[in-house]
């Protein structure tokens, strides 16, 4: 069981989405950053779609009722327990009573907080996601405020010999693996160059000079900024000549371009259909410096194929898979 | 069958039925829809169906898994489809389900009535009995969880957006935009003329089929009083 303290500046229980529903124009929800709840999960011996909880630029203060094997990943947060500053992307061992607290953000702007066992609540929709417009799934359909309390999940049999490795080191506050994952699978946030994209549905009705545009100018990250999307703030981007598109599907880093000329990348709260044209696609691989975007950084698109988009998306599942098999091997 | 398929970024595949809104592409969609319900393949995480696409999500290393990583999964999952649609026996279309919508029009609850009627030169009666003998086709569901984007309102009660956008728009309202009606299921904003309200709920997220309507029903408007509304809304309580 975990109490929080303080509940930061948005701070839900999100697992990978709620999928299934779009049809019926549900929203898929989810994490912003997949690839941090995925790890975080994978390091305290949970499977990838467990739920964790997703925090945002100011981190909540989360008391601990029990001794609890805790992973930290994606943005730096600067977390800390009982004022012992911690590391990111590793296994932490947690001692009952102790807090977990988070500073100054330095990194990005989304930490994804995972718990063995996950957290015992009710899934709506086969999701644990909280949708919070809608104000279903995650904990009471919103997100965490002071006081609320939420009780963890049965571990895996690989959590608890995780946490019976770690249970004869653990003395004060906490124990914290010295091992972490590997260097090349933790983003760095801050130095991205450009995120990479594909070609839109209707790339080829934009101007020339759009096109030119959206790969040479930069795109500022606009204060009217959430899980739904960003809206962007930069050169204006056209049609050729105006046209009315018919509404369709839309996805997980789609760039629209309403008529006004300002584009707005679509994130996990997105709509499930959209009816502006669609200029660009944000790459798969690359949604994770997306999520840790934050309003007023710059933003600088490059293309790429859609040949080399799926060949980094295969590359990258082949690297969760070995990080998730190297667990299972260093705690059999 | 004829359709094009074409790419929603790295993970999912447009089935692009044509570029025109029509009956004739509805039931198409309908039918592939239905055979998709049917069929689940294990493949697929979801489809949304549109006007005139029926989009398909993947996941792409299970795809590229069931080809042994002989094809990129776009490839892979295009072959998929294109398989999978090749064995729908055309011509077994099932009846549109009819569902019956109760509004109470006009009053505290379609504030723009009378700026409808106005509009197009009719009284608030005659906007109320053209609205309610209309038969309208659910085209697709989207915007917000279980709103339908309704065809077939006669264009004599057509009405534009209103100027400035409605910050709060109640749940359950009825509306008009241009040719077009709806019904909003949650609470949103909107520029919507609002000429009524149902008791019923068009999100139900408690329920298996979390929406009310589906795309392909058949919709039709049933005018309520004010009294009846209450009724209603009290026995579903």
């Amino acid at each position: 069981m975990i109490t929080i303290i303080k509940p930061g500046l948005l701070t839900s229980i999100q697992d990978l989405g709620r999928y299934g529903y779009q049809k019926y124009g549900v929203i898929a929800s989810g994490v912003m950053d997949p690839i941090a709840h995925r790890v975080a999960n994978l390091l305290v011996g949970n499977e990838e779609n467990e739920s964790t909880i997703e925090m945002t630029l100011i981190g909540p203060t989360i008391q601990f009722h029990q001794d609890t094997l805790i992973a930290i990943c994606g943005g730096d947060l600067s977390p800390a327990i009982n004022g012992k500053p911690i590391g990111l992307w590793r296994p932490i061992f947690v001692k009952k009573g102790s807090e977990l607290a988070f500073g100054k953000c330095q990194a990005g702007c989304r930490a994804y907080l995972a718990v063995a066992g996950g957290f015992s609540i009710q899934s709506v929709m086969e999701s644990k996601s909280t949708y919070l417009r809608a104000e279903i799934g995650g904990y009471k359909g919103r997100a965490f405020k002071k006081g609320d309390v939420i009780h963890l999940g049965q571990p895996s049999e690989l959590s608890s010999k995780m946490v019976q490795a770690y249970k004869s080191h653990l003395s004060s506050d906490f124990f914290s693996d010295a091992w972490t994952v590997d260097a090349g699978f933790i983003p760095i946030y801050q130095k991205k160059s450009a995120i990479r994209v594909l070609q839109g549905r209707h790339y080829h009705l934009f101007s020339k000079e759009s096109h030119k545009k959206l790969y040479t100018e930069g795109f500022e990250v606009s204060p009217q900024s959430d899980r739904m999307g960003y809206r962007l703030m930069g050169p204006s981007l056209t049609l050729e000549k105006p046209e009315e598109m018919i509404s369709e599907a839309v996805a997980f880093g789609t760039i629209q371009v309403p008529p006004g000329g300002d584009s707005i990348i679509l994130l996990a709260d997105r709509q499930t259909t959209g009816g502006y044209p669609k200029i660009a696609q944000v790459a798969t691989v690359d949604l994770p410096f997306l999520a840790q975007a934050k309003p007023g950084d710059q933003l600088h698109f490059t293309e790429i194929t859609h040949d080399e988009a799926q060949r980094l998306i295969l590359e990258r599942e082949r690297e969760l898979q070995a990080l998730k098999q190297g667990i299972q091997l260093k705690f059999a | 069958m004829e359709y094009k398929l074409l790419p929603l970024g790295d993970q999912a595949v447009i089935i692009e039925f044509g570029t025109e809104i029509s009956t004739n592409i509805q039931k198409k969609i309908h039918l592939v829809t239905a055979y998709l319900d049917e069929q689940a393949p294990p493949w697929m995480i979801e489809y949304i169906p549109a006007f005139t696409t029926v989009t398909i999500f993947y996941q792409p290393a299970a795809i590229s898994r069931l080809c042994n990583h002989r094809y990129l999964p776009f490839e892979y999952a295009s072959e998929l489809i294109t398989s999978l649609l090749s064995s729908i026996t055309g011509g077994k279309t099932s009846e549109p389900r009819v569902v019956k919508i109760p509004v109470c029009y006009g009053g505290e609850f379609g504030p723009d009535i009378e700026n409808v009627a106005k509009l197009n030169g009719l009284t608030t009666e005659e906007v109320i009995h053209i609205h309610a003998t209309g038969v309208y086709s659910v085209f697709m569901i989207g915007f917000a969880p279980g709103f339908p984007f309704i065809g077939g309102m006669s264009e004599k009660i057509a009405a534009p957006r209103r100027a400035t956008p409605r910050l709060k728009i109640p749940a359950r309202s009825v509306g008009i935009a241009g040719i077009q009606t709806g019904v909003y299921p949650i609470e949103t904003p909107g520029g919507w003329q609002l000429i009524g309200r149902t008791p019923l709920e068009l999100f139900r997220p408690d329920d298996a089929v979390p929406s009310l309507l589906q795309a392909g029903d058949q919709v039709q408007f049933t005018p309520i009083s004010l009294e009846e509304y209450q009724e209603w809304e009290n026995e579903n309580q």
